[in-house]
């Protein structure tokens, strides 16, 4: 089928994306924006309203998880299935459980966060719409894109375009799936 | 330094000539660059052959023969690990009482070189030191080969090697588990951790540019493989919204994951009883050494690379600088560290330590003592000057001078402390037979070949980060105008 | 060749002996056949065909580790030693000592333990062979046979027979028989370590052969001038004489060593001077005369000051009846008939030193009646006879001429003038080499033979197994040597003591036969040793200066030097190895990688020198010298060792070195002292003579297993100062050794509970020598490998109890100290051992689990005492003799894994069993270690701690127990009694 995806604006700067990010979300705040920029623009978040993602929440939980999981490892591991006297020490010498303990809790963290943020994103997915825009591959260059989801009828690619040509994009073509 | 004869890109720093502007405030990066030059630039390091910027740098007789040599020097490692499992480690000069030697020695070295990598990305990024971000790529690789290669030794010395994955707690049949009080075990589950660590945070940093290398690829196969690597990364704001959040996250667990790991290493030593190991000190020591060592082997990469890749523009002399201080501090604390030991020593009154530190002063491994003394404490003295500070070939001298030091350092804690302990009737010394150098020359050439083919195929300047920059000193150029205006 | 393999015997002889063998005949194809199968059975030999008595009633101290025990006898120095062979089904793995045998007393000596190894060392003689070929012993019968015929007619002049020591009776007969057959046949008898002068002064005195030996267990007050009153025949009975009179109640005796080299004396004597041998000359004749002996004369030089020499003969004076004078070899006969008559004079004869009349061990009076007439000659008389051209037929039985004689005798360029020369021996040595006719001979522990004792008790030797290489008895070889019945050595043996009991009926002899066997000695129906009593004394006894000795030996060296420190002229002593003796057991791996007690070598030999004499002629530790005797000349090229506590001007050089065809163990170990070894006035073999020495600028590197030997201010091997203490009741307060008990000391950690039994040790330093019995004991009982003398260089030698040796400045005492796994409570190792493979068990016994083990080495590492040993390589031998003698309650540990003291767990755990068996608790004593039972003089205890009354218990209930290091808090469960000074010996300071 030949549905479309939506409408992709060319930036040449990010102030100019950002400017009509604002710009947009004011006059039509229902409107669905995305944006593609080749490096981590600062207030890029902010001008689309993100809210706080769950990578940290998934980053305590794993931590939480790993050093708890590795302290109790250990102690089950040392008073309850293998205990032997090991040079006149208690079997529950605690303190000596704390440094694999610590490193599994980072461990834990880091998969989590890394393993959160992919999911979060849906990545990995090599096949986007989005790729098939022309120029797009400048995206991880030098070049900064607004994409403009088709989501009612009401606005059709001729009206998005001039909004976008407005707005201070140089370039717009049309996002098919 | 000579200029090679290529034509560089983008405006020059007239600063690298050295000269009368030394004293000048130098950018952490030369102004005029875009993002589209900055990642042309890096990912044509890359990709580009012929009629680039610089074509065909991998055909120049340099590089081939830096690659001959190392890889050869990695297969001779290759050989004699084999050889080493095949006979055993009485290979090694290694005896009773001294059961470790150099395997011991090169695995702490590694690993302390491996830990200014993370240093670099992680610490550095929490304090946002924008210099970082053209260094923190390459020597996050650095770290990750470095602690690689590290792991690689404590596997080498084992009596019975082939049995190594013992010390892991894994189910099996005779319900058998590690030792948790050993310092061992504590080692495998640190370093296992720091490699994981650093590689995701190597990776995650890498995502973007692999994008850019897709995008930029014209080979077919190229763009496959860095494609498949990008996981099909496409720029979006969400995702660089999550993934900013989970890169500072790493990074903030890195921080505490890079202190621990070498105060880790250095328990495998502080619990023993041995006078020479049984110190509160080394945790601080060890984990000081280690940024020692590692900013050492950073500016030893840094030096070659911005000049035969030149990359003078991205890799400044305020990197070096900057660098060459982090080197100096370290410095005074390991001396630090080597006074306190010391003054311990006969503070205590414990005639063992004594009479251990006497034998450090005047026995028979006297002369590595004060060699390394020379080399960590007194050579990075030049550093306060900043004129060396700015004269590269300097610099690589102090830098290679600190590594050598370091390694010394390594070796007499680990063997001078075991060859005379508590009763005289067990003292003997230890004797490097041909193996053991075998073994430490070639996991240097592992490292550097290792490291080629990182340079080969992998941006080692994130362009990602790069093209941030470019934007924040244009803001920085804008707004400095003003004021002076 | 591996010569367990036995095809290659068959295929490719390689060894020397067999090499160009022509086409064989049939016949000897089956001879080899026959040879290899029985090198193929060497695994699973069968007990020998005659009926042999397991030894029943096992002693309460000796724990039984194997099945199997059968009481024998081992000769040293050709005096019988009552051990009992370990046999596990039917193989012998290990020798104890035989507690009913006096020589033994249940102990042993390393070169006792170690001649298990001999015996299955697979390089032994195997074949008859005759001018280096293999031949069959029909042959060799045959042309024997040809050969005394002849004899016969001339009566047998140009017949003679030399052999080793002998105390056999059954081969005393044998020989007295062969006698009586050729009339004019002579018997020489040569021996590298008899004290010829000793002997010579004896036949002065008492005008007889005298075998002396001591009753130190009644002695107060021991004088030794260079005796080594504990090693040899009687070594490890004096040993233990001496540490019992130190334990009983009553004032402690003392002993004084005036020694050349430091000795096993020196170790545990109160007082110890390093002497030159005329200085002890000296001092005996100070001595005789202060004591007021007849005719000793005045004496000019006095080596002690007068004060120490006022005091050693009061002491005498007041130990009368209860003291010992003992000469060394070193010395001249005058020095040995002083010596004598001093015992004599102070009424010691008889009770502390005891001359027997070495014919009065004769079972029965009418053998006794013609042992007078029965006196062997010297080697050198047959030398000479030889060069005379007198000697037709040379039949040599268990010696070595050809090495073991001083290289000035020329004994080998004499024998080539012998027409017919055969040689009986267990390898194919030097002398086999050199002899038309070779016969290998059977090990003591492969076919029947008796022995007596130094103190002449007799008893029966016993084979535990059937010759493993096909050696024939010396009795068989005896036979073959006279006209007359073809028996077996079984027959032989029987015979003499048939002939012995011949009172008694066929039952009543049967019944003692089985006794003697069973309790390995014959306590009933021997005579009991004649003492002699000397004959008066003549009057005008001679100075020493006209012996050869003397005149050669005379001054310290020193007082001649003609300054010339490069060419300076030294007195060189020949003495036998501590290790390998005489030179007889260099073929011993055991033996040559256990390291020298005061050098610590391993593998070598070197010569000794004073720290001053070394240092006067610029030499330091391992420079090669250039030793050349003045008269005939002589060379000698040789590595020296610094030894504290050496006498100055004096260089000693053990013999049995330099072997060229010991086997492959022990062939070109060292350097061959003989070559410099020269004769007395009298053409005996002397142990001294004046060298010249030359720096040759070499250097050798010595493999070595301990390099300091200085305690370095740090109390390891203590001392307490008691005036007139008991040694087990400790000292009175003050004088405590250890500090407070470890239990007090105060820990972060509760304490562990030890139910049931807490095993534990002390080692007496008081009473250990440095013998290294218990070494050689733990390495047959726990498999512990041979690494050699490459690995020992770089510091990987395997012994699981070393015995660290530490000098006081002036070498006067030189202490000491086993030391093992500590098997601490709170084991450092443990804790640092990432999979557990080194943890404690129930009852404190820190153990090693061999098949976890990973080898990380950190155990090691972070063991203070560093008595944990690690297998670099493959150090376990495959060999199919190893396997047959090795231990199979202990595991044989492969590459890469650490091992370590048990505390003989497989004994433990034996006893445990019989325990349960019997349903009663184990019983203190139930448990012996290995090295336990092999100490002389009972310095190591184990047992129980738990139990309050058992012998560890009360051990380290003394004042002189302490632990080493105890502030590391490891709390050992080995501990030590500190060494006793008793400040009342020690004679007033002054120049030793």
């Amino acid at each position: 089928m030949n549905s479309q995806y939506g409408t992709l604006g060319q930036f040449a700067t990010p102030d100019a994306l950002l400017q009509a990010i604002r710009q947009l979300r004011r006059e039509s705040p229902a409107m669905q924006l995305e944006a593609y920029t080749p490096y981590a623009v600062e207030g890029l978040s902010a001008a689309l309203g993100l809210k706080r993602n769950i990578v940290p929440a998934a980053t305590l939980a794993g931590g939480v998880l790993g050093g708890l999981g590795g302290f109790l490892m250990q102690w089950y591991a040392a008073v309850v299935s293998y205990p032997v006297n090991i040079g006149g020490r208690p079997l529950n010498s605690w303190p000596m459980f704390i440094p694999a303990a610590f490193e599994l809790a980072i461990l834990g963290a880091a998969l989590a966060a890394v393993a959160s943020m992919l999911v979060a994103n849906g990545l990995p997915r090599l096949y986007h719409p989005i790729f098939n825009a022309a120029h797009f591959n400048l995206a991880t260059r030098d070049q900064y894109f607004l994409c403009i989801r088709a989501d009612a009828a009401e606005h059709s690619f001729e009206t998005i375009s001039k909004k976008l040509m407005e707005l201070g994009a140089h370039t717009v073509v049309e996002v098919r799936e | 330094m000579a200029e090679s004869p290529t034509i560089p890109a983008g405006p020059r720093n007239a600063a690298d000539r050295g000269g009368p502007e030394v004293s000048a405030p130098v950018p952490v990066l030369a102004g005029g660059w875009t993002d589209a030059g900055v990642t042309d630039k890096i990912a044509g390091l890359i990709l580009n052959r012929g009629g680039s910027w610089l074509s065909g740098w991998d055909r120049h007789w340099r590089w081939r023969s830096a690659l001959l040599v190392s890889f050869s020097g990695a297969l001779i490692l290759l050989a004699a690990s084999t050889w080493l499992f095949m006979r055993g480690v009485g290979l090694f000069g290694v005896n009773i009482p001294v059961a470790w030697g150099f395997a011991l020695g090169n695995f702490v070295w590694w690993i302390g070189i491996g830990h200014a990598g993370t240093f670099i990305s992680a610490i550095l990024l929490l304090l946002r030191q924008r210099w970082r971000t053209s260094i923190n790529r390459y020597a996050e690789a650095m770290t990750l080969f470095a602690a690689g290669i590290a792991g690689l030794f404590p596997i080498l010395h084992l009596g019975r090697p082939w049995f190594a994955y013992w010390l892991l707690p894994y189910p099996n049949r005779m319900e058998l588990w590690p030792q948790w009080r050993s310092p061992l075990v504590w080692d495998i589950f640190a370093i296992a951790t720091y490699l994981l660590v650093s590689l995701l945070f190597w990776y995650v940093g890498l995502i973007p540019d692999l994008a850019s290398l897709r995008d930029k690829a014209r080979r077919r196969s190229r763009q496959l493989l860095y494609g498949l690597l990008a996981l099909g990364w496409r720029g979006d704001a969400r995702h660089w919204d999550r993934y900013e959040t989970a890169y500072l996250l790493l990074a903030g667990l890195a921080t505490p994951l890079v202190v621990s790991v070498h105060t880790v290493v250095s328990l495998d030593f502080a619990i023993g009883n041995t006078p020479g190991y049984h110190s509160t000190i080394f945790p601080p020591y060890f984990v000081a050494g280690a940024l020692f060592s590692g900013f050492a082997m950073v500016v030893t990469l840094a030096i070659p690379i911005r000049h035969y890749l030149q990359l003078q523009d991205f890799i400044t002399l305020r990197h070096l600088d900057l660098a060459a201080c982090v080197m100096l501090a370290c410095s005074l604390f390991v001396a630090y560290g080597y006074l306190a030991e010391i003054f311990t020593a006969y503070y205590s009154g414990d005639p063992y330590e004594i009479a251990m530190t006497q034998d450090r002063f005047t026995g028979v491994y006297a002369p590595v003592y004060w060699a390394y003394i020379g080399c960590n404490v007194l050579a990075p003295q030049c550093l306060w000057w900043r004129r060396l500070r700015r004269c590269v070939p300097a610099l690589l001298a102090v830098s290679l001078v600190i590594n050598a030091g370091m390694w010394m350092e390594r070796f007499l804690i680990v063997v001078q402390s075991l060859h005379r302990d508590f009763l005289p009737s067990s003292w003997d010394v230890f004797v490097p037979t041909l193996w053991d150098w075998t073994f430490l020359l070639g996991s240097i050439a592992l490292f550097v070949w290792l490291f080629l083919m990182f340079v080969r195929y992998l941006p080692l300047i994130s362009m990602a980060e790069m093209r941030g920059l470019v934007h924040e000193t244009a803001e920085e150029a804008r707004s400095g105008e003003g004021k002076a205006r | 060749m591996n010569p367990d393999d036995a095809m290659s015997v068959v295929n490719g002889p390689a060894a020397p002996h067999t090499e160009g063998v022509a086409d064989p005949v049939r016949r000897r194809v089956l001879k080899w056949m026959a040879a290899s199968t029985a090198l193929a059975g060497a695994g699973c030999s069968q007990p020998p065909a005659e009926p042999i008595m397991p030894y029943v009633s096992m002693p309460e101290r000796l724990t039984p580790g194997q099945p199997v025990f059968y009481a024998t006898t081992l000769r040293r120095h050709g005096m019988g030693v009552g051990v009992l062979v370990v046999t596990e089904s039917g193989r012998p793995i290990k020798i104890e000592g035989n507690p009913r045998h006096p020589a033994s007393a249940g102990a042993t000596d390393a070169q006792t333990q170690a001649a298990i190894l001999d015996l299955w060392d697979h390089e032994r003689s195997r074949v008859v062979l005759h001018r280096g070929r293999i031949s069959a012993w029909s042959d060799f019968a045959q042309a024997m046979a040809l050969r005394l015929e002849a004899h016969k007619a001339d009566g047998g002049a140009g017949l003679r027979l030399l052999t080793g020591p002998i105390s056999s009776p059954t081969l005393l007969t044998q020989i007295r028989n062969w006698q009586s057959q050729f009339p004019l046949a002579r018997w020489h008898r040569h021996h590298p370590d008899a004290d010829v002068a000793g002997e010579e002064a004896a036949r002065q005195v008492f005008g007889s052969a005298v075998d002396c030996c001591y009753r130190l267990e009644r002695a107060a007050l021991v004088i030794t001038l260079g005796a080594e009153l504990f090693s040899g025949a009687g070594g490890v009975r004096n040993a233990q004489g001496f540490a019992a009179a130190r334990r009983t109640r009553g004032p402690r005796p003392r002993l004084y060593a005036f020694e050349t080299a430091a000795g096993f004396c020196g170790a545990l004597a109160d007082e110890r001077r390093a002497m030159a041998p005329a200085d002890m000359e000296a001092l005996l004749r100070a001595m005789a005369a202060k004591l007021g002996l007849p005719a000793a004369g005045d004496f000019s030089r006095v080596p002690i000051p007068p004060a120490a020499l006022n005091k050693l003969c009061s002491q005498l004076l007041r130990a009368r009846g209860a003291g010992v004078i003992a000469a060394g070899p070193a010395l001249s006969v005058q020095a040995h008939v002083w010596a004598w008559r001093l015992n004599e004079h102070l009424g010691n004869l008889g009770t502390t030193v005891l001359p027997l009349a070495r014919d009065s061990a004769w079972p029965d009076s009418g053998a006794a009646e013609s042992a007078r007439r029965l006196s062997p000659e010297s080697l050198a008389a047959l030398t000479h006879a030889m060069r005379a051209g007198e000697v037709k037929t040379l039949l040599m039985l268990d010696a070595n001429p050809v090495h073991e004689s001083p290289a000035a005798l020329g004994f080998a360029a004499a024998m080539e003038s012998v027409e017919c020369t055969a040689h009986m021996g267990l390898y194919p040595d030097e002398t086999a080499r050199a002899c038309l006719w070779h016969v290998p001979m059977a090990h003591e522990l492969e076919d029947w033979s008796d022995a007596w004792s130094l103190d002449h008790v007799p008893s029966i030797v016993q084979p535990a197994i059937a010759p493993l290489y096909g050696g024939y008895s010396p009795h068989v070889f005896m036979d073959a040597l006279t006209s007359g019945a073809r028996r077996s050595a079984h027959e032989c043996v029987r015979a003499t003591w048939q002939a012995a009991w011949r009172g008694a009926g066929p039952e009543a002899f049967e019944q003692r036969w089985r006794t003697a066997l069973r309790r390995g000695v014959i306590d009933s129906g021997a005579p009991a040793p004649r003492i002699l009593a000397p004959l008066p004394a003549p009057a005008g006894m001679a100075a020493p200066a006209e012996d050869g000795v003397a005149v050669d030996g005379g001054g310290n060296g020193e007082d001649d030097n003609d300054g010339d420190g490069l060419a300076a002229s030294l007195i060189a002593v020949f003495a036998c190895d501590p290790n390998i003796d005489t030179g007889n057991q260099a073929n011993n791996a055991w033996l040559q990688e256990l390291p020298r007690p005061y050098t610590k070598l391993a593998w070598d030999n070197a010569a000794l020198l004073s720290p001053a004499t070394a240092a006067a002629r610029g030499l330091h530790d391992g420079d090669v010298v250039e030793l050349t005797a003045t008269s005939p000349d002589a060379v000698l090229r040789a590595p020296i060792c610094i030894v504290p506590g050496h006498a100055d001007g004096v260089i000693t050089l053990p013999l049995g070195y330099g072997r060229q065809h010991a086997g492959s163990t022990g062939n070109s170990v060292g350097f061959d002292a003989y070559a410099l070894q020269g004769l007395d006035a009298a053409g005996r073999p002397s142990r001294i003579r004046r060298v010249r020495m030359r720096p040759t600028g070499e250097r050798q590197g010595f493999a070595r297993s301990q390099h300091a030997m200085r305690q370095e201010g740090r109390e390891i091997a203590r001392t307490v100062a008691v005036q007139g203490m008991r040694a087990q009741a400790g000292p009175p307060d003050g004088a405590q050794a250890g500090t407070d008990a470890p239990r007090h000391r105060p820990s972060l950690y509760p304490d562990h509970r030890y139910e049931g039994y807490a095993w534990g040790m002390t080692v007496d330093l008081d009473a250990c020598m440095g013998c290294n019995a218990c070494a050689i004991a733990c390495q047959a009982e726990n498999n512990i490998p041979v690494v050699g003398r490459e690995q020992v260089a770089r510091g990987r030698e395997m012994h699981w109890i070393r015995i660290d040796l530490y000098h006081d400045e002036a070498g006067r005492r030189p202490q000491f100290q086993p030391m093992a796994c500590q098997h601490c409570e709170n084991a450092p190792c443990e804790v640092v051992c990432p999979v557990g493979a080194t943890m404690h068990d129930s009852e404190g016994l820190n153990v090693q689990v061999y098949n976890r083990c990973v080898g990380t080495r950190f155990c090691s590492n972070n063991c203070p005492y560093k008595a944990r040993r690690f297998n670099f390589f493959k150090y376990s031998s495959d060999s199919l003799s190893a396997k047959a003698h090795q231990n199979p309650d202990v595991t044989v540990r492969q590459r890469g894994v650490m091992e370590k003291c048990t505390y003989c767990v497989q004994r433990i755990s034996h006893a445990r069993i019989e325990a349960q068996k019997a349903g009663r608790p184990i019983a203190d004593g139930d448990v012996v270690t290995a090295c336990e039972a092999a100490c002389p003089t009972q310095a190591i205890v184990f047992g129980n701690v738990n139990d309050p009354n058992s012998r560890v218990s009360k051990a380290k209930a003394s004042a002189r127990n302490y632990a080493v290091l105890e502030e590391l808090n490891t709390r050992p469960r080995t501990t030590y009694l500190a060494r006793v000074a008793d400040p009342g010996s020690t004679l007033e300071d002054g120049h030793g």
